[in-house]
């Protein structure tokens, strides 16, 4: 088994709880292994042994009984270009793509789970579902937790949990986050005050692709801050009742435009429709802003006959390293633009399915 | 649009940082940007921002001198200032009092509840069994459940004698 770069991760696949505005649902366990340096002070052959053990435990009888065959990829073996689809996918952080040095992602084919070896910790485990999933994401991570450390010696400490590198991990070294899509509230000017009132019940706040409110493509990433003195299902359920919540409120706030300026919501969606299956050149921002908008169409019945899953796979589709890979070269940014315009065009009009 | 630094390539990054409430805005080509990079991470840094957290710990200097190192890793303490980042597990218990106010302060609490593993959990899965099952004995005995009860209370006696047996 290799990795696929063409191939289409489990959280594009667009349905679930909340599918219409809760896009995606990730769970991330932060563990380190006993007696060894964490990775920003271990040395070449240090890391190495690291990749090696986890290496070995992913293939362990119980890690496969658990959550089925894992493989183990060295980053050094892979083009800078390989490695940048990988975080595209959301599969590792830019930090990993960039580090020199002994790393290692493990990956299972559906891309729901994978393994970061030596980024800021020894190991990253990671669940990605569609929609709102964080308790079957949950699920998943804590049954390969269990099944890794038979093979593993984790650093755990009675008082503290499990030991990290930085201290805002430690504990249960869970950090839990949902993306979502908010387009109604960020129209209605309401998502600043809505998100800001998420950090004071101990959840943070990010743009997905861009800073604070005006994230592009009205995408936004909600997770747990606190990682310590509460259990995994405490931290899990609030994320999940808040996720829910702002659901709801965008739902609210999509009915309210509705009946308020329909005209204009519906001018919108449609513009929005007609520059993506028509524009020749697109940068990114534009292409993210504008599918934001073809994807409320599509959830407001405004659009009919696309699936919300295109919309899902163009938005990773998009980005630069996957149309470099695609086109089988590196491509100036301007050349990217026609060469972006001209997949999404193709996906719009339903030519490839 | 062209890159505002270099005036040359085409502006395909474009950063917004929010310092202050200053809004700034920066249209870059991909080569600047790349350049430039280190120095936005350097703004966001959260180690760095807990590392400064942590410099500005009144009254916790006393008594712990600056070159207190980890016997297991070497990292000094003042390292860890810089970085935010711990050296190894062990660090954990050479700066325990040190870290203990930062922890509190990161997360409200220092004491794990989550999650025990089997084999690195030690004894504490026992013992959070053991606190459970007591828990339910008073419940049972409340609703007058004695049978119930009673054997509640024997598997109590069970596990307090592994865990005794186990130190």
């Amino acid at each position: 088994m290799g990795i696929s770069f063409e191939r289409l991760s489990k959280w594009m696949e667009g349905s679930g709880p909340h599918a219409d505005i809760i896009i995606s649902s990730r769970i991330r366990l932060a563990r380190n292994l006993k007696g060894m340096p964490f990775p920003h002070l271990m040395d070449t052959r240090q890391e190495s042994r690291v990749v090696q053990l986890v290496g070995r435990a992913v293939q362990s009888a119980g890690v496969e009984r658990a959550v089925g065959p894992l493989y183990l990829q060295r980053l050094r073996e892979l083009t800078p270009l390989e490695r940048q689809i990988l975080v595209e996918k959301h599969l590792i952080s830019p930090q990993l793509a960039e580090d020199k040095g002994e790393k290692a992602v493990v990956l299972r084919e559906d891309e729901a789970i994978s393994i970061m070896v030596n980024e800021e910790d020894h190991l990253r485990l990671q669940c990605l579902l569609p929609a709102l999933m964080l308790h079957e994401g949950w699920r998943m991570a804590t049954s390969l937790d269990d099944a890794l450390e038979e093979e593993l010696d984790y650093a755990f400490d009675q008082e503290r949990g499990y030991l990290t590198a930085c201290p805002t991990n430690v504990g249960t070294g869970l950090r839990a986050s949902v993306m979502v899509h908010l387009p109604a509230l960020v129209i209605s000017k309401q998502a600043g005050q809505v998100l800001s009132a998420l950090t004071k019940v101990g959840l943070a706040v990010r743009g997905l692709y861009g800073e604070g409110t005006e994230a592009a493509g009205n995408l936004f990433q909600i997770s747990n801050q606190i990682t310590l003195g509460r259990t995994e299902e405490e931290l899990i359920n609030n994320l999940s009742a808040v996720a829910v919540q702002l659901a709801d409120q965008e739902r609210g706030a999509r009915e309210h435009l509705y009946k308020k300026s329909r005209w204009q919501l519906e001018d919108r969606v449609g513009r929005a429709y007609g520059i993506l299956s028509n524009a020749r050149i697109l940068n990114s921002q534009e292409a993210l802003r504008l599918l934001s908008d073809v994807r409320l169409g599509v959830e407001m019945k405004i659009i009919r006959g696309i699936d919300q899953r295109v919309i899902n796979q163009l938005m990773f589709m998009i980005q630069p390293a996957y149309l470099q890979y695609l086109a089988g070269r590196e491509m100036p940014p301007h050349e990217r633009d026609v060469q972006r315009a001209r997949l999404v065009r193709e996906r719009l009009q339903g030519k490839i399915s | 649009m062209l890159c505002e630094r270099c005036h040359q390539n085409p502006a395909s990054v474009h950063v917004t940082q929010i310092i202050n409430n200053q809004k700034t805005e920066l249209h870059l080509c991909q080569e600047c940007a790349r350049e430039l990079e280190p120095q936005w991470h350097w703004d966001f840094s959260l180690p760095k921002f807990l590392a400064g957290l942590l410099n500005y710990e009144p009254g916790l200097g006393v008594a712990i001198e600056e070159s207190s190192r980890c016997g297991e890793c070497g990292l000094t303490f003042s390292q860890f200032q810089q970085s935010g980042r711990l050296g190894c597990p062990e660090c954990y218990q050479y700066f325990a009092r040190r870290l203990e106010p930062l922890i509190k302060r990161l997360h409200g609490s220092s004491h794990h509840r989550g999650k025990v593993p089997r084999r690195a959990g030690g004894n504490l899965r026992l013992i959070r069994e053991i606190e459970r099952l007591r828990n339910e004995l008073q419940e049972l005995v409340a609703r007058e459940e004695f049978e119930r009860a009673a054997q509640v209370r024997d598997r109590i006696r069970e596990l307090e004698a592994k865990l005794g047996r186990q130190g």
